[in-house]
């Protein structure tokens, strides 16, 4: 029976592969990560789960489109995206200027901002004063060196190639503060065992230039009628509640943003 | 702005953004950080090649004349340090070490294994000290019977052989051995990037991560890489015609022998 399912949904995406063009009723070939959670993570049985997952089902939903899933390494989704290997990425990627020249996206769908972490009682502010000669550390390509090297001109930048050994360098204390992602920082460090004795520093950061404007879906730029409806079925979303059991599901905080 | 109102300086800058394949004014902007990292490469390598160096010598003689009881711990010692990856020893030391209280609280801490520095330089000088202590080892026991006969025969001390015989003679047979190390560990000088050290690979990654631009950072520090490899093997080949000149051809035509 799910043996039939499968080769079921196989062929839709073979169909959705050989007519090529995205026609109401036919299947949305959506690109995902599987390797972010709480937004999307692949259980042992193999099926994807998380809060970015949801939301592509409740698209292909609102659309009358069935969903593929297409898994997708990070530093190949906006290739894949303009070899058409799906139609579009719900994967928590962040809007920015320099993806904007090569792809399009909606409106966002969450927003949740940068923010330093440092120890309770760490007797500096954080401010580029405040900062000034203290270790900081980011994850290396991401939009938060960026801000980094932009907010906090006068602190040591120590880079790191996973957000993994920015956490267990601020733990050892070789770190004076660092900065990321506040809701991976409260799940990924603050509410563990490691991250005792830590806590936000300051307010969320204010950089639009470095950080964008939250995360969208991505498109290919002459999808534009897909965009205006994938940006309609987010207000829709947004609108009439589903977003906040959606949320509630996997976080505390409401994550859409101002 | 027509062709001819540019200064040649804005017609390299129109060129390298438009129709480069790489940015060079972007490399141009920041030679200064290359610099700086190949300071900190060149600064890590020679020290640990140094200390690497000196601790292989007495390493060295205990395991050639198979001292009673540190033959073994010694060869433990070589056998673990050149039977695994330097990332794998290098993150041991850096984040291993960090994952424990005692250490984290002892006064080794904050001087020392807190800072990625001499965690790198610790690391790098066990290491070269492993490969060392093997092949002058190797040195040492391939000195010709005769030469420390006849030193023994002249009355000299055992110590005085070793001082005055075996030694500068094994050192001038580990030249050429000597020099790969050396390169080797320029080369593996890469780890340093990995424990967040800015070295010439840490700024590459620093470009490409700032700019999503990967060949400029890569090619300009492999470009940096090149030209200190080409030194030291240039180097070596001065000390190699001075110190080895007994194994050239007499004939002041021929070249010298390339070694194997």
């Amino acid at each position: 029976m799910i043996k039939k399912k499968l080769t079921m949904l196989g062929l839709a995406g073979l169909l959705a592969l050989v007519t090529g063009t995205a026609t109401a009723g036919s299947a949305l070939r959506v690109g995902v990560e599987g390797a972010y959670p709480p937004f999307s993570w692949k259980e042992a049985d193999g099926t994807l789960k998380g809060f970015d997952i949801d939301m592509a089902m409740e698209v292909c939903k609102r659309l009358n489109r069935e969903c593929v899933l297409v898994e997708q390494e990070w530093d190949g989704m906006i290739p894949a995206l303009l070899a058409k290997k799906f139609d579009t990425i719900i994967a928590s990627m962040s809007i920015t200027e320099e993806r904007k020249k090569k792809i399009d996206f909606t409106i966002k769908y969450y927003n949740t901002p940068a923010k330093l972490v440092a120890k309770k009682d760490a007797g500096f502010e954080g401010t580029a004063a405040g900062l000034n000669g203290k270790r900081l550390g980011v994850q290396r390509a991401t939009t938060h060196q960026c801000s980094a090297e932009k907010l906090y001109p006068g602190a040591e930048l120590v880079l790191y190639g996973t957000q993994e050994e920015v956490w267990q360098d601020l733990a050892a204390g070789r770190l004076d503060a660092q900065l990321s992602d506040s809701l991976q920082a409260y799940e990924g460090f603050l509410a563990l065992d490691a991250g005792k004795g830590f806590d936000f520093l300051g307010d969320a950061i204010d950089d639009i230039e470095c950080q964008g404007v939250g995360a969208g879906f991505a498109v290919r730029k002459e999808d534009s009628a897909l965009r205006d409806a994938l940006s309609q079925v987010i207000l829709d979303i947004r609108g009439d509640g589903t977003y906040k059991a959606m949320n509630d599901q996997y976080f505390a905080v409401d994550i859409y943003g101002n | 702005m027509a062709e001819t109102d540019r200064t040649f300086f804005e017609y390299l800058v129109y060129v390298s953004e438009n129709h480069s394949p790489l940015d060079f004014m972007l490399i141009a902007d920041h030679i200064d950080k290359f610099f700086y990292g190949a300071l900190l490469t060149i600064e890590i390598t020679v020290l640990a090649l140094l200390i690497g160096g000196l601790m292989a010598i007495p390493l060295a003689i205990a395991r050639a004349y198979r001292h009673r009881w540190l033959n073994a711990p010694i060869f433990g010692f070589t056998y673990f340090f050149r039977g695994t990856p330097l990332l794998v020893q290098t993150y041991l030391v850096y984040y291993g070490l960090a994952q424990f209280d005692f250490v984290r609280e002892s006064f080794l801490w904050d001087p020392i294994l807190s800072s990625p520095w001499w965690c790198a330089l610790i690391t790098f000088s066990l290491n070269t000290a492993g490969y060392t202590t093997e092949f002058l080892r190797g040195a040492i026991e391939n000195t010709a019977k005769g030469e420390i006969e006849a030193a023994r025969a002249c009355g000299m001390s055992p110590t005085r052989v070793m001082r005055r015989i075996i030694l500068p003679s094994a050192f001038r047979r580990a030249l050429p051995a000597y020099s790969n190390e050396v390169i080797f560990m320029l080369h593996s000088s890469v780890v340093l990037s990995t424990i967040t050290l800015q070295d010439i690979l840490g700024v590459g990654r620093w470009l490409n991560g700032r700019y999503y631009l990967a060949y400029e950072g890569f090619i300009t520090a492999m470009l940096f890489y090149m030209v200190l490899v080409f030194l030291i093997s240039k180097a070596f080949r001065l000390w190699e015609n001075r110190w080895l000149k007994h194994l050239k051809s007499h004939n002041p035509a021929a070249p010298v022998p390339e070694r194997a």
